[in-house]
């Protein structure tokens, strides 16, 4: 029996399932985390199973594999919506979710990033709030986390080794003063673990790991999950709406088939975990009698404060080669500005990290749009170029928006997200300050040419069904737990009250070992 | 190959053009992943005419003085896909025409400087934006596209940790609280 084969299979009448919409690292580790319990999961994932065999080492065709392509659309004030009106996001639609794609950074939040409001203020035009829980309430999750993710740097395991991409970095760094770098807190295996390879440095982590060597929940939680005998996986299955009972109580989940039938599943409590953009959509497409503005969507807050961190990436062309693209595509960070330091001229921080992208993705994203004898020179130089990416903090704005846009269907006749984005002026100072350091850190190191990329579609879809502590100002409790509804549990980064200004899915993950402690509680007393 | 000018109908069956090219001297890395000099390629719905002008087109749109016409007609290739739609076939078709009067002629026989105006001013056209996003694509994600810009692809698939890895000198080396061990290689 393979390790993807269902060991056990749930009628669709079952009402004692928890079923889970989505498979990646929000969903895919809940799964994993309650059927250790011996609680029984349906989980329900849009895309189909591709496995390492299947990856595809060439960076379109693997798009095509890997990305969620249905429709969706872009609109508002940033470029993302002239360059890739179809293409707000870059995530995927396959079983493992965007921990296929994902880089493998793993970086807890700081401190003071929980307390957003209470440390940056009231600024005008962002919507801040504090989570509704602390650092220390996280930490035991995130030590968890760690260990599940095979972190290097943490728990005795060594770091990965610098590749050329990340030497320039380092040594920019050094000229810059920057004493934060190095080849950072990766998921990625720097030794073998756990029956996984270490990492082979091929370079096509965006395209999945043939080795298995970046954590995924593809090669671990979910055949971990399968193997208890309390988890059923279904894919091909894109849950259409979520169904109430007079109660008002989650009740079933209905999704079409691979082959377009609709089916339904009856639940005892239903966990969303389809990333920032379809977590919304799927509960704005659950509107009914009771619900007419959605399902968890008193306040108004579902689909409101997107947040996408604030990004970009800066290129360097050097004298001498570099071949970014041998070895991890983040292989170093440099945290030295992820701090609060307002003198910057904005709150938040931000990081830097490697990026690479092959000669394909180069094209398309370096400036999209772009033609003539300037971008075929970058292009040229190519094999000399050196890049990094900023991540750094976006802040929430209730006008940065998933909403439904009902003048598009998908393949099931669904209206599809439309995201809108706005940049805030914190976020457009904290972006013009990271070009200026990551210009001034390649010159440092002979770069003859830094080209300033914008932002990519956004593989960071965050705080669209965010956690507050009153039920007024966002969707869902400390626990996940939609305030509305005490069996509807929002699973994924959506969660997120405020962005921070690290790769969010460790601490996604942490939040979703929490949520199976907390669902399992609230099961033993009944209260679900 | 038949000279016969045919009908609509008959695009829909394959245009039954060829277009045809050898490749330059200078084309060193590509010639060695290719098994012969010469390159053709079979149209379905776009004539030769048609085909000769996007794929100069594309050139000015992307100017890689050394990389041979035949990567660029990959971006032919795909665009005479594309043509299957008549929306597409039209939107092509038209542009050339169009392209070739205001060239009181030809604009394949304009100097390039004049081709290039022509381009440019063509901007913002959907017929721009089609050869554009089709060029971006095709032009820059295919085999001979990787070996002649030095991009190993699909071939870095076993790893680089062996073979290459680390392998650049104008830099200080690491220090190794900021990098780690190569698995497998003994404790220095």
């Amino acid at each position: 029996m393979g390790q993807y084969d269902n060991q056990k299979t749930f009628a669709a009448d079952d009402d004692s399932v928890v079923v889970i919409v989505g498979s990646g690292a929000g969903g895919g580790t809940l799964a994993n985390g309650l059927a250790q319990k011996g609680i029984d999961v349906v989980l329900l994932e849009a895309g189909d199973l591709h496995t390492p065999d299947d990856f595809i080492a060439d960076e379109w065709p693997s798009f095509t594999q890997l990305a969620w392509n249905d429709p969706r659309t872009a609109s508002g004030e940033w470029r993302v919506a002239t360059d890739f009106p179809q293409l707000p996001a870059w995530i995927c639609k396959t079983v493992g979710g965007s921990t296929v794609h994902w880089a493998g950074a793993s970086l807890r939040l700081q401190k003071h990033e929980f307390k957003a409001r209470s440390t940056y203020g009231d600024i005008d035009g962002a919507n801040l709030l504090d989570w509704p829980i602390t650092l220390a309430e996280l930490a035991p999750y995130y030590d968890q986390a760690e260990k599940k993710l095979n972190v290097t740097r943490t728990n005795g395991l060594p770091g990965l080794p610098g590749n050329n991409n990340f030497k320039v970095m380092h040594a920019g760094a050094k000229k810059l003063g920057y004493t934060e770098c190095s080849t950072g807190h990766m998921a990625i295996n720097s030794i073998n673990k756990d029956g996984r390879h270490h990492c082979m440095q091929r370079g096509f982590c965006f395209q999945g790991c043939k080795f298995s060597a970046k954590w995924s929940t593809l090669f671990t939680e979910i055949p971990a999950a399968l193997a208890t005998g309390h988890a059923e996986m279904r894919t091909g299955a894109h849950v259409a709406r979520i169904e109430h009972d007079e109660k008002g109580q989650a009740s079933a989940v209905v999704y079409f088939d691979r082959d377009g039938n609709t089916r339904r599943q009856k639940a005892r409590a239903v966990a969303i975990a389809g990333n920032s953009i379809e977590t919304p959509r799927l509960l704005l497409n659950s509107a009914s009698e009771q619900f007419p503005d959605g399902l968890a969507n008193g306040s108004g807050q579902v689909g409101r404060n997107y947040m996408r961190h604030t990004t970009a990436s800066v290129y360097g062309v050097f004298e001498e080669p570099v071949e970014m693209y041998k070895g991890t595509t983040m292989a170093g960070i440099i945290s030295d500005e992820s701090g609060h330091d307002t003198s910057r001229g904005f709150a938040g921080g931000y990081e830097f990290e490697t990026i690479s992208l092959g000669l394909a993705f180069t094209a398309a994203f370096l400036n999209p749009g772009a033609w003539g004898a300037d971008f075929a020179n970058a292009m040229d130089h190519y094999r000399h170029m050196a890049g990094m990416w900023i991540v750094g903090e976006d802040l929430p704005q209730e006008r940065n928006r998933v909403s439904l846009n009902h003048d598009l269907k998908d393949q099931h006749g669904l209206p599809v997200a439309d995201v809108w984005y706005a940049d805030h002026a914190n976020d457009a100072a904290m972006r013009e300050h990271a070009y200026k350091q990551g210009t001034a850190l390649y010159e440092s190191v002979g770069a003859t040419r830094v080209y300033r990329t914008p932002p990519y579609p956004s593989t960071h879809n965050l705080g669209t069904c965010r956690m507050s502590e009153r039920a007024e100002d966002g969707v869902c409790n400390g626990h996940g737990q939609s305030h509305e509804i005490a069996n509807l549990f929002i699973s994924d980064g959506s969660q997120f009250t405020t962005s921070a200004a690290e790769n969010p899915t460790l601490t996604i993950v942490s939040l979703a070992l929490r949520q199976a402690d907390y669902i399992a509680g609230r099961m033993d007393k009944r209260a679900i | 190959m038949s000279e016969t000018v045919l009908s609509r109908r008959g695009f829909l069956k394959g245009s039954g053009a060829v277009l045809m090219g050898t490749l330059a001297a200078s084309s060193g890395a590509i010639a060695l992943i290719t098994p012969s000099r010469s390159w053709a390629l079979e149209l379905r719905h776009l004539d030769e005419h048609q085909s000769r002008t996007l794929l100069q087109f594309s050139r000015h749109l992307y100017p890689h003085e050394t990389l041979d016409d035949a990567v660029y007609a990959l971006v032919v290739k795909d665009l005479d896909a594309a043509a299957e739609s008549e929306d597409t076939h039209a939107l092509l078709a038209d542009s050339v025409k169009q392209l070739d009067a205001e060239a009181d002629g030809r604009w394949l026989d304009l100097d390039a400087d004049e081709r290039l105006d022509r381009v440019a001013a063509l901007e913002g056209t959907p017929f721009f934006a089609k050869v554009r996003s089709t060029a971006v694509v095709s032009l820059y994600s295919n085999d001979m596209a990787y070996a002649h810009f030095g991009y190993p692809g699909p071939k870095g698939d076993p790893g680089y940790l062996y073979r290459g890895f680390n392998d650049l000198h104008w830099l200080p080396d690491l220090p190794a609280s900021a990098s780690g061990p190569i698995p497998g290689a003994s404790a220095s």
